[in-house]
């Protein structure tokens, strides 16, 4: 991975890469790590995901630990569904202490769509209330006004959904984020580039960075499961039936197609600040994506 | 007002089982307005327990049937005095207070509930109900158009909604309205969608401590009043 710190790329003009590692359930890290392996050069961050879909899983925390053990630069995925702001804060003091300072600040999907539905939802705050916890901690106080020993610095992110059906609801949060500190906002998966291109018009006027998220969609069956049951994913019918035209065991090819498609038209039309690519599972097959859209992270 | 649902018969027969002589009480507000509990569900109740009696167990219950006006108020519990020194056991279709009232009224019965409290609400057609106040102690419904985030939201969220709405809907169930869309569209309705715009803090989760309690003060009265 190059040197810089992802903060510092950010204030560049380079178009970033990042992509997402899902924790497996279970104590064999041996896939992540060697996905981990595989990205760290090829990308400018990884996030790691917390409990995604409300499914338990390996810590999104010890997996960043893993991403720099293994030379990596980690973004921690942080969920506010369930943790209050005592287990929060704690690991937020602890990611700081093992220098994971980039965090991405989410409110969590809802427990009714994961494989705990019976555990209490916390949600003692939401995604805007994280960010300005985050930066509380970074004026030397715990939200409660009291003192910390040392004082933490992060680098925030956020996310945003341009292609929601109902766009101003969203837009009014996305600039409750920025107002909160969000500096970068990792999109929803974006399929529809027209609605991209208006979002990032309206996005210029702040000074943040909007990396577009890219999903790789696997098969027809995944895409439809998708946008039945995973919030805030909406696949259109042209690109399900375009999966679903190709041969049996060919699914996912054509999924890196479409996305390396999307990806070169983004960068080329400069429609974004870079791109978040989100393989669901399929991680190991983000470098052909990224060859395949001729994307490279810039060497520092 | 309070929401409940009686609990099934099998469970209720479970709880009884031990006792001979069972008082079957009834609620007259709010448990009879939701059909859980009032002087209807307990003459059902009564019969359907009869029925499983008869129809086998060895269990011989003796069955009392009354309902109060209120369960959850000491003026109408001392109508029961009289009865309570006949049964073994009061089985309540009054909600969580009543059964708890009853408990507190009457040291040496057992109380058991015959039915789930679910939640305040109101009944938005026949036969349905939907919550609408989760008494957090520290209303915010002047800033959400008079809906309630902390109740109709499945994440109580409070800047605006999550991601995951879609065709109005709630990510955690389809059948169900995502609050903030309604909110979003209420405020904008009434030309108050600055009041979105507005940071919202974490709550204060001890607006009123738990067990809450409330003791009257005087309601706050103009300056010139005062
Ligand atoms: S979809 Fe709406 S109601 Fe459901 S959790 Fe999200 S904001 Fe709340």
């Amino acid at each position: 991975m190059a040197n810089a710190l992802f903060e510092e790329k950010l204030h560049s003009d380079e178009f970033l890469v990042t992509t997402e590692i899902g924790p497996p359930k279970g104590v064999d890290v041996s896939e992540m790590i060697h996905h981990i392996d595989i990205l760290k050069d090829k990308v400018d961050a990884i996030n790691v995901t917390d409990h995604q879909s409300s499914v338990m899983r390996f810590p999104s925390l010890g997996g960043c630990l893993l991403v720099k053990e293994c030379g990596g630069e980690p973004i921690l995925q942080m969920t506010c569904r369930d943790r209050n702001r005592l287990a929060l804060q704690a690991d937020l003091l602890l990611a700081y202490s093992r220098s994971i300072v980039n965090v991405l600040c989410l409110t969590g999907d809802s427990i009714d769509v994961g494989d705990h539905k019976e555990a209490k939802p916390v949600f003692d705050s939401d995604s805007v209330q994280l960010l300005k916890m985050i930066r509380t901690l970074e004026s030397g106080k715990d939200v409660s006004g009291n003192d910390l020993k040392g004082v933490p610095k992060f680098c925030l992110g956020a996310s945003v959904h341009p292609e929601a059906d109902l766009i101003e609801p969203q837009l009014i949060k996305f600039e409750k984020k920025v107002a909160a500190g969000a500096q970068f906002f990792q999109t929803q998966g974006i399929f529809d580039l027209a609605s991209l291109r208006r979002f990032m018009q309206y996005a210029s006027q702040f000074d943040i960075k909007i990396l577009a998220g890219i999903i790789v969609l696997a098969s027809a069956r995944m895409a439809k499961y998708m946008n039945d049951n995973v919030p805030g994913i909406i696949v259109p019918e042209a690109i399900i039936d375009e999966l679903a035209s190709v041969e049996k065991g060919k699914g996912l090819q054509k999924g890196i197609e479409i996305a390396a498609k999307l990806i070169r038209t983004i960068k080329e039309e400069n429609l974004s600040h870079g791109i978040h690519i989100m393989a669901v599972g399929n991680e190991s097959v983000v470098p052909d994506i990224l060859e395949a859209a001729e994307v490279e992270v810039a060497r520092h | 007002m309070i929401v409940a649902e009686q609990k099934p018969l099998p469970e209720i027969r479970r709880m009884i089982s031990p006792y001979e002589r069972v008082l079957i009480l009834g609620c007259g507000t709010c448990m009879t307005v939701c059909d859980a509990g009032g002087e209807r569900e307990v003459s059902f109740l009564h019969n359907a327990l009869r029925v499983a009696q008869s129809k086998g167990g060895n269990e011989a219950h003796h069955f009392l049937e009354s309902t109060l006006k209120r369960q959850c108020e000491p003026e109408f519990l001392e109508m029961l005095v009289d009865k309570v020194g006949e049964v073994d056991v009061i089985l309540s279709l009054g909600c969580g207070i009543g059964v708890q009232a009853i408990a507190e009224r009457f040291p040496d019965t057992p109380v058991l509930p015959g039915v789930n409290t679910s939640f305040m609400g109101i009944s938005s057609e026949q036969g349905v109900w939907d919550e609408r106040c989760a008494a957090c102690g520290d209303c915010r419904l002047e800033d959400t158009a008079g809906i309630c985030p902390v109740t109709r939201c499945t994440k109580g969220i409070l800047n605006g909604p999550c991601a995951g709405t879609k065709n109005g809907k709630c990510e955690a169930n389809k059948d169900m309205d995502c609050a903030w869309v309604l909110i979003y569209k209420r405020l904008e309705r009434l030309g108050q969608l600055e009041k979105m715009r507005r940071y919202y803090p974490m709550r204060n989760f001890r607006a009123i401590p738990r067990p809450k309690r409330l003791v009257r003060t005087p309601v706050a009265l103009g300056e010139d009043d005062g």
